[in-house]
């Protein structure tokens, strides 16, 4: 039987992720120094962890409400309106989902007839152009440009709408640009989305890692987009919590309540150990979180400079934990500089592209790991841009 | 607060330039920056962090908690102070609670600390009461974890 033929054919259009490859090679290699990972380098902090631990010693290993545990819905209510100046309804508008991937399953699932169309700013993570995909609706990118920060801007987003346009995804701090938007343009951002009635999920994840003391703006806290925005959010940067799936959408009563459609039949609930957890860290985990954020911060300036003291200009990122240097001067493409730099020096770092062909000629190295190991993967990157430009 | 100090408290063996690179700030600044933390006394020292577990010359360390009568001048201070100053003596805090004060003491032997303590220490006028608690092993110095976590298992790359 040849089953190719019975793979659906939207499934199969969609291309491998673009650092599937670059994986397997850096697998079958020792010594290499990673600054490949988008994700924490701290264990989860202790208070966290032991709240799991508890949880399960406790018994609690039934499922829970649809929706996610009260008590969690009700302190992700007092989280959000605290640092994101948004009210939610715990108990008809907040839904605890297995991570923001879920959440934006779920939002354009609910959202999406086939033939909708969702803009996004490019590059942006890898899920954003397959997740539209896979709910039947066609992705329309946006792109950014090195010359702004890798902001989205207003001009270029409105040269996109067509009478398709339903969806506006959009993730400030941004993965793998280390972009944020000012309130500013947000403003002028928010203003096409009204115009055009467009829905707007906004992945915020690594809110919290905002450096040099910027504040961060959501848009669902702008006047007139609460009503119209899916306002995603979760556990895993902020808490190093990655690996216990966790995270959430706040949303208006209708739109939630279709979501929760989609997850009762898919997933039923999220994790029970990983919602009690999650509890602990918003009630408690403040502390830790400035803690890594300090560490992220030092280490940012330390890679920033070493970049840019290498002539491969690097904008300073004000969040998330990634810088997205340009390469240009190399004469290599981006896949070209992070694959002979992975075979000739062991360092690995993930292509531009990989997150959308706007990401040319950029490479994205994640400063989620330590500064000890940031300093020999510079030295590394040193000698290869040398050997390169000779 | 300075924008060094965390750093160094983090690490004090870091390089001035690795430093300037992690603070955005010149290299020359730095270097004043240090050079007046240490002129202010606020960097007191530099000390290695050690596992006593690991280490062949074998130490004795005890907590002594201290009673005493306040002196009419000076008070508990001129009395801890006095206390400090022996080179037995690695730590003096002033407490609240059932005693005055908390004293760490180190020496080669156990005979060699209760010796201190019942020779020195408490027969310092003003002493009223010690109690010596001997220490037996360690988990944590400095904030450092002496068992220490490797590190999380992540994937080599990630989105």
């Amino acid at each position: 039987m040849n089953l190719t033929n019975h793979i659906a054919s939207h499934v199969r259009g969609i291309p491998r992720s673009g650092i599937r490859d670059f994986f397997e090679i850096v697998q079958s290699m020792q010594d290499v120094i990673s600054l490949g990972i988008g994700e924490p380098d701290f264990h989860t902090p202790w208070r966290i962890r032991e709240a799991a631990i508890y949880s399960l010693e406790r018994g609690h290993t039934g499922y829970t409400s649809n929706l996610g545990l009260p008590k969690l819905r009700e302190r992700i209510a007092q989280y959000v309106s605290k640092h994101f100046r948004v009210g939610y309804d715990p108990a008809t508008e907040i839904i605890v989902t297995v991570g923001v991937s879920e959440a934006i399953d779920l939002a354009l699932r609910a959202l999406l007839n086939p033939g909708d169309e969702v803009l996004y700013h490019e590059p942006c993570y890898v899920s954003y152009n397959p997740s539209v995909v896979l709910a039947h609706g066609v992705p329309v990118a946006v792109p950014t440009h090195a010359a702004d920060n890798f902001r989205m801007t207003a001009e270029e987003l409105a040269k996109k709408i067509t009478p398709r346009s339903k969806v506006l995804m959009m993730n400030f701090p941004c993965n793998p640009t280390g972009a944020t938007q000012t309130r500013e343009e947000l403003e002028k951002i928010a203003r096409i989305c009204i115009e055009n009635n467009l829905v707007v999920l906004t992945d915020e994840i690594y809110s919290e890692l905002t450096y040099d003391g910027a504040t961060h703006t959501s848009i669902a806290s702008l006047p007139g987009m609460r009503e119209r925005t899916v306002f995603l959010h979760g556990f895993s940067k902020a808490f190093a919590m990655t690996g216990f799936r966790i995270g959430y959408a706040c949303a208006p009563a209708p739109l939630t309540e279709a979501m929760m459609r989609v997850h009762q039949y898919a997933i039923l609930c999220a994790n029970t150990m990983a919602q009690d957890a999650a509890i602990e860290a918003l009630e408690s985990g403040d502390n830790d979180v400035a803690m890594m954020r300090k560490e992220y911060e030092a280490r940012r300036n330390f890679i920033v400079r070493s970049f840019n003291d290498l002539g491969l200009p690097c904008f300073t990122p004000l969040g998330a934990f990634y810088v997205f240097p340009d390469i240009r001067s190399t004469g290599l493409t981006s896949r070209e500089f992070s694959m002979g730099l992975l075979e000739k020096k062991k360092v690995a770092c993930v292509p531009g592209t990989a997150f959308g062909a706007s990401g040319e000629g950029h490479i994205r190295c994640s400063y989620a790991t330590s500064l000890e190991k940031i300093k020999i993967a510079m030295t590394r990157i040193a000698e290869f841009v040398a050997e390169v430009r000779k | 607060m300075d924008k060094i100090l965390p750093l160094l408290q983090h690490n004090a063996r870091a390089s001035i330039a690795d430093l300037a690179k992690s603070a955005n700030l010149s290299e020359a600044d730095v270097a004043a920056r240090i050079a007046r933390l240490e002129d202010d006394g606020v960097i007191l020292g530099y000390q290695a962090i050690v596992d006593p577990q690991k280490v062949a010359r074998e130490r004795v360390t005890a907590v002594i908690e201290v009673k005493l009568t306040p002196e009419r001048e000076g008070g508990f201070d001129k009395m801890a102070e006095r206390i400090a100053r022996f080179p037995e003596v690695q730590g003096c805090y002033l407490m609240s609670g059932g005693y005055d004060l908390l004293v760490i003491v180190e020496g080669r032997t156990l005979n060699e600390v209760a010796g201190f303590v019942s020779e020195k220490l408490a027969t310092i006028k003003g002493v009223v009461g010690t109690g010596t608690h001997f220490r037996l092993k360690a988990y944590k110095e400095n904030g450092v974890e002496l068992k220490r976590e490797v590190g999380p298992q992540r994937l080599a790359i990630s989105p």
